[in-house]
C-alpha cells in the first residue's frame, strides 16, 4: 500500500513537474516575442551570432552534405540498376536531398554543433555571473543573449540547408559522372524535373522552425543553467538532446501538414 | 513607507526592515534590519552561507525577498516594475565575487556595453574618454586591449570596479572584494574601495568575511549570524564582546 502511495507520489510529482517546466518554457517563448519588438535592436549582436551560426559551420556542413550526397547515390544505384533504371538516380537523389536529408542533415549537424556551443556559453555566463552583471547595470541581458542568437539560427539554418542541398547535389553529380559520364545539364536537367515549388517551401519552412528550436532550446537551457560548471555540461548536453527529439516531431507533424495541402 | 519616515530618513540611501528570504526549506535571512547612510561605507561581516550575498542581491533587484521593505534611494525594489528597477540600477553599481568580466570582450568592450547602452549620445570620442577615466582610477590604463582571460585575479576585480563606476553611481555594493586574493593584492583592492568613495562620492555596503578588509574600509560594521544582525558598530565596538560566535570569528580570523 504505502508503495503505490509513494509511486503515485512520484507519477504525480513527474505530471507537476512536467507542466511547470512547459509553462516556463511557454513564458521564455512569449518573452522572446514580446523583446523581438521593443526597442533598442541588438543589430551588431545578431550580424555576430549570424556569422557564428552560418560561416563557422560551413565546413562540417560541406563535409556532411558532400558525403551524404555521394552515399546515398552509391547505396541506390543497385537496387536501382535492378530495374534499369540509372537514368532516375539524379531525380530521386533531388527528391531525397531536397525534401528530406538537407533539412534534417543540417538541423541535426547544427544542432549539436550550435545548439550545444549556445548551451554551454550561456550556461557558463549564467555560473559566473556575468547575465547577472548584464542585469544590474539595466542591460536586458535577455534581449542581448537570448533574442540575438535564436534570431540568428532562425535565419542561418534555412540558409545552411539550401547549402548543404548544393553540396550534396554536386558530391551525387560527382559519383554519376564518374560511373555513367552523364553531363552536367541532363543531370540538372533530371534532377529538378521532379521537385515543385512546395518540395522547396516546405523544406525552408520545416529549416525555419527548426532553426528556432535549436536556439529557443540551446538558449532556454543556457539561460536556466544552474549548478556549477557541472550543470554548464548538463545543460550543453541537454540542449543537444531536446533539439533533437523536437526536431524529430517537427519534421513528422510539418510533414503531415505539408502533405495535406499536395 | 510613509511621506514622514521618508524625511526622516532622507539621509538614509538603504533601508531595510524585517526582510525574509528562504531558499525551499533554508531560511537565509531571518528578520534583517539595515541602514546605510550616504557616503558611508558599511561593511557586513559574516561566516559563508549566513546571507551576506543575498542580502545585496535583494537590494539590486537581482532577488525577490519573501517579506520585509527594501528601500533604496527612496524607492521600494520589490514592488519596481522592470523599467523603474534599470532606472534605480544605474545608480547602483555592483562588483562581484569573481569580477563577472565578458570574457568574450576585451577590457575596453567590457567598460563600453553598460555605457553605450545608457548613454546613447555620447560621440565615440566621449565614450574612449570615460573608458580612460576609470581605467586611470583603477590604475589599470594600460590593460585597455586586454582579454579577462589575459588579466590576474586583482586586476579583474579593478576592472570590474571599474565597469561599475563608469556609469558614476550613486550606491556601491562589493561582494567579497577581497577573496581569493593574496594579501598585497587584497590591501591594493581595499584602498580602492576608500578611493573610490572618496572620488566619486558613493556609499557601499562591503560583504567580506576578511576582517582586515572590514578594518580598512569600514566606517561601520556589522555582523550576520545565522540570518539576523547580531551586533554594529565600529569595528572595535563589534569585536568588543563576549559574544562566543562573533569571538570565535575574530581568532579565526587572525589564526589564518
Amino acid at each position: 500500500m504505502s508503495s503505490n502511495n509513494s509511486k503515485g507520489y512520484f507519477i504525480s510529482k513527474g505530471i507537476d513537474g512536467f507542466f511547470l517546466i512547459f509553462s516556463d518554457v511557454i513564458a521564455f517563448i512569449g518573452r522572446f516575442f514580446k523583446e523581438t519588438f521593443r526597442r533598442p535592436f541588438e543589430w551588431n549582436e545578431l550580424v555576430k551570432q549570424s556569422y557564428e551560426v552560418g560561416y563557422r559551420s560551413l565546413a562540417l556542413i560541406t563535409l556532411t552534405g558532400f558525403i551524404t550526397g555521394v552515399v546515398f547515390t552509391k547505396q541506390s544505384r543497385p537496387s536501382l540498376a535492378e530495374f534499369g533504371a540509372q537514368s532516375w538516380l539524379p531525380s530521386l537523389v533531388a527528391i531525397a536531398v531536397i525534401k528530406s536529408l538537407a533539412p534534417l542533415v543540417t538541423a541535426l549537424i547544427c544542432a549539436g554543433k550550435v545548439g550545444s556551443s549556445i548551451g554551454a556559453e550561456l550556461g557558463s555566463m549564467r555560473v559566473t555571473e556575468q547575465i547577472d552583471a548584464m542585469e544590474v547595470s539595466a542591460v536586458k541581458p535577455f534581449k542581448y543573449l537570448v533574442n540575438t542568437r535564436i534570431g540568428a539560427t532562425t535565419a542561418m539554418i534555412p540558409m545552411l540547408m539550401l547549402y548543404t542541398a548544393f553540396v550534396s547535389m554536386m558530391g551525387s553529380y560527382l559519383d554519376i559522372y564518374l560511373h555513367e559520364q552523364t553531363s552536367f545539364t541532363f543531370f540538372v536537367q533530371s534532377a529538378f524535373s521532379k521537385i515543385t515549388f512546395l518540395d522547396f517551401a516546405s523544406s525552408i519552412i520545416r529549416s525555419i522552425v527548426f532553426g528556432f528550436t535549436i536556439g529557443a532550446v540551446g538558449c532556454y537551457k543556457g539561460y536556466n543553467t544552474t549548478g556549477g560548471t557541472q550543470g554548464v555540461g548538463k545543460a550543453a548536453n541537454a540542449a543537444v538532446v531536446t533539439s533533437m527529439f523536437l526536431i524529430f516531431i517537427e519534421e513528422v507533424i510539418i510533414l503531415q501538414i505539408i502533405n495535406y495541402f499536395r | 513607507m510613509s511621506e514622514a519616515v521618508k524625511n526622516k530618513e532622507d539621509k538614509k540611501v538603504v533601508i531595510i526592515r524585517d526582510l525574509y528570504k528562504s531558499f525551499g526549506d533554508n531560511e537565509v535571512l531571518r528578520g534583517v534590519d539595515l541602514e546605510l547612510n550616504a557616503g558611508e561605507n558599511l561593511v557586513v561581516l559574516g561566516k559563508s552561507g549566513t546571507g551576506k550575498s543575498v542580502l545585496i542581491k535583494i537590494i539590486s533587484g537581482l532577488l525577490k525577498p519573501d517579506s520585509g521593505v527594501v528601500n533604496v534611494l527612496g524607492k521600494e525594489v520589490p514592488i519596481l516594475k522592470e523599467k523603474g528597477l534599470n532606472e534605480l540600477r544605474l545608480k547602483i553599481g555592483f562588483s562581484f565575487q569573481n569580477s563577472a568580466l565578458y570574457d568574450s570582450m576585451t577590457v575596453k568592450e567590457n567598460l563600453a556595453f553598460p555605457l553605450v547602452r545608457h548613454k546613447t549620445n555620447l560621440s565615440k570620442k566621449e565614450v574612449d574618454k570615460a573608458i580612460d577615466t576609470v581605467l586611470d582610477a583603477v590604475g589599470l590604463l594600460e590593460k585597455k586591449r586586454q582579454m579577462p582571460s589575459e588579466l590576474s585575479g586583482g586586476q579583474k576585480k579593478r576592472i570590474g570596479i571599474a565597469r561599475t563606476l563608469i556609469l558614476q553611481p550613486e550606491i556601491m555594493l562589493y561582494d567579497e572584494p577581497t577573496a581569493g586574493l593574496d594579501p598585497i593584492t587584497s590591501c591594493e583592492i581595499n584602498e580602492l574601495i576608500n578611493e573610490v568613495k572618496a572620488k566619486y562620492n558613493t556609499s557601499s555596503i562591503i560583504i567580506t568575511h576578511d576582517l582586515t578588509c572590514a578594518k580598512i574600509t569600514g566606517d561601520r560594521v556589522a555582523m550576520l549570524l545565522d540570518g539576523r544582525f547580531v551586533k554594529e558598530g565600529s569595528f572595535a565596538d563589534v569585536f568588543t564582546t563576549e559574544d562566543e560566535q562573533i569571538k570565535s570569528f575574530y581568532d579565526y580570523n587572525f589564526i589564518q
